[in-house]
């Protein structure tokens, strides 16, 4: 499994002071923040702490106010949504945000942005998301709730993207697709995908993530390996109120 | 870097994947057939049901082609276009440019020749709405993306200007508009009296439809129409420019203004730089009736519209004025957001 290490040094994604505003309100104050290349960054928080809006500003769908936002090289901060995506971001919003009115299949071709879908990565697909194969030609707004989650998962691969923002992929699904979720996702980090991984449940991103990003009232607190965080629960209970007990 | 990485296992333990039914919402396709088929008995004679029945699908198509690009104008950007009816008294007025000229041929009673005449009309006055409506987007509309006070204030004014611009340029006095020769009079269908010209109106209605359908659910503009009706920032996050696709939704929604014009100006015979602001009325109904952003819906509220008002007209003259916007809180009661809501503002 080669994992294409690029000969510069510098990381996928990197925030730097960041700030966002929404309307009068000053949600994001300062965030500095590293995406390595390859694997899976986790960024945590509780509820309202930005990480969405973090996401939603890395996509150009809030305008960051103040800092810089460096993807691949170059300076991101000023594109529009549209250009930011055709640089290589791929985004899977909390909402999912499938086309309800459309099929699975239409669903995936417009995220296919090259024209025609590859059939080898669909067969790919399918072999981690059997359901959209069955459901190919049926309107996505009729699938259950983890069957549009794969749609919107697979609208993110459907070609290949160099960074992946997924904002909690498990809220509201049942155990079982979880499970199918995390073998998505091992799959996915074979790939040169990288992806940063918005999550509340923490059992599910210990499971995947290699570095963590830990956030709150708009800034990030802490930083660093996943493992070091998986293994302190001092830390954990600190950072995210958690300890082992009440998570599965 | 991350060995760790396993073949992935389906899991086949998950939902139980019943194939869903596919949610074919009909009940409001039966609202047409059921309006007219309750109406029989109460209009009491079958040839004057059927006069009144094509009389009212003739109607409804017209409105139909001058309201369904409004729709999607609302349901892309959430755009409120008070102004979409100058483009169809542009289209309209346009129309005469090739009518008047070629009056003799429009004298022939050759259905080949005044189709002919028809065509090319219709073709210059699409042309000359959509090219106005593309650049009434750029300078007008743009200003104001996501401002719908503005956005009213500026495109009422629009439309004042181009009326009082139609006046400068063919004079305040309304214009005569009649039939070609072979579009007059009607046909006989047992007792029943079908007026051509309704027949044409209804063909063309119905093509129209047709391509909106093909282009929106076979081509891939379509799908990213529909899609952005939706969401319109998840057709950005995949990479298109919504921007780009609006321009184009607006220019092709005034050509069928202009188109709706032409059509709407003949059925009328005379035509006045008001017409279009006249049928804005029943166009907004038409389009909440049908939920704001949903061409199928348009077309189900542009017939039931039509047929109320052809009924009314007949049955209770005196309600026929209200009619409409009776039929419009009757469905509100029972769809709050139209019959078939789609858009997500
Ligand atoms: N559209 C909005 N308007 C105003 N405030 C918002 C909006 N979206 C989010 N916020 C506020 O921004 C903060 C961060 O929200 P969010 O990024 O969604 O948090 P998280 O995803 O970490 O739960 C919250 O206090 C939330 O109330
Ligand atoms: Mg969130």
């Amino acid at each position: 499994m080669v994992q294409a290490q690029p000969p510069m040094s510098e990381p996928l994604l990197t925030l730097n002071a960041m700030h966002t505003h929404i309307g009068q309100f000053h949600i994001l104050q300062g965030v500095d923040m590293v995406v390595p290349r390859g694997g899976v960054s986790a960024l945590l928080g509780r509820n309202g702490a930005g990480k969405t809006t973090t996401l939603r500003t890395i996509m150009g769908l809030w305008p960051a106010s103040q800092g810089s936002i460096r993807f691949d090289g170059k300076e991101i901060g000023k594109l529009t949504t549209p250009a930011i995506a055709q640089s290589g971001i791929a985004y899977v919003p909390e909402s999912m945000a499938i086309f309800s009115a459309l099929t699975v299949k239409e669903n995936l071709y417009l995220a296919a942005r090259e024209g025609e879908m590859d059939s080898v990565r669909l067969e790919w697909i399918f072999g981690f998301f059997p359901a959209l194969k069955k459901f190919w030609n049926y309107p996505a707004g009729n699938l259950s709730g983890g069957q549009k989650q794969m749609v919107a998962i697979a609208r993110a691969i459907v070609e290949p993207r160099k960074l992946l923002l997924i904002d909690e992929p498990t809220k509201g699904l049942a155990p079982a697709i979880v499970h199918n979720l995390i073998a998505a996702f091992r799959e996915l980090k074979t790939t040169d995908t990288t992806i940063l991984l918005v999550e509340q449940n923490f059992s599910f991103v210990s499971a995947l993530a290699d570095h963590v990003a830990v956030m709150d009232d708009g800034r990030i607190v802490h930083a660093g390996a996943m493992r070091d965080l998986a293994e302190d629960q001092k830390l954990q209970q600190r950072l995210l109120g958690l300890s082992l007990d009440s998570h599965q | 870097m991350h060995p760790s990485a396993t073949t992935a296992t389906p899991v086949t333990a998950t939902a139980p994947d019943a194939l869903p039914q596919v949610p074919h919402d009909i009940a409001p396709l039966l609202l047409v057939p059921l309006l007219a088929l309750l109406m029989l008995p109460l209009v009491g004679s079958l040839p004057i049901w059927i006069t009144l029945t094509v009389a009212g699908l003739a109607m409804g198509m017209m409105i139909f082609i001058m309201a369904s690009g409004l729709t999607l104008i609302f349901g892309l950007m959430g755009v409120l276009n008070f102004g979409h009816g100058a483009f169809v008294s542009v289209g309209a007025f346009t129309a005469t440019l090739v009518f008047l000229p070629l009056r003799g041929w429009l004298e022939v009673d050759s259905l080949l020749l005044n189709l002919g005449v028809l065509g090319l009309a219709i073709l210059l006055a699409m042309l000359v709405t959509g090219i106005l409506g593309w650049a009434f987007e750029r300078v007008i509309i743009q200003p104001v993306y996501g401002q719908h006070l503005k956005q009213i204030l500026i495109t009422t004014g629009g439309m004042i200007v181009a009326e009082q611009l139609i006046n400068v340029i063919w004079g305040a006095e309304q214009i005569p508009l009649p039939l070609p020769a072979s579009f007059r009079g009607a046909f006989l269908l047992g007792d029943a009296a079908i007026e051509k010209y309704r027949l044409i109106a209804v063909i063309v209605g119905l093509t129209v439809f047709a391509v909106m359908f093909l282009v929106l659910n076979r081509t891939k503009i379509g799908l990213l129409i529909r899609a952005g009706v939706e969401n319109r920032e998840m057709v950005e996050a995949l990479g298109y420019r919504i921007r780009r696709l609006f321009v184009l939704v607006f220019a092709a929604g005034s050509a069928l203004a202009g188109l709706g014009g032409v059509m709407w100006g003949l059925y009328k015979e005379t035509l006045t730089a008001a017409m279009g602001g006249e049928t804005m009325v029943m166009i907004f109904i038409v389009i909440i009736i049908g939920g704001l952003g949903s061409v199928g819906g348009c077309f189900i509220g542009s017939l039931l519209m039509a047929l109320v008002v052809n009924y009314a007209g007949f049955l209770a003259p005196k309600l026929a004025l209200v009619s409409n916007i009776l039929l419009m809180i009757t469905v509100l009661l029972w769809r709050p957001a139209g019959l078939y809501p789609v858009a997500q503002h």
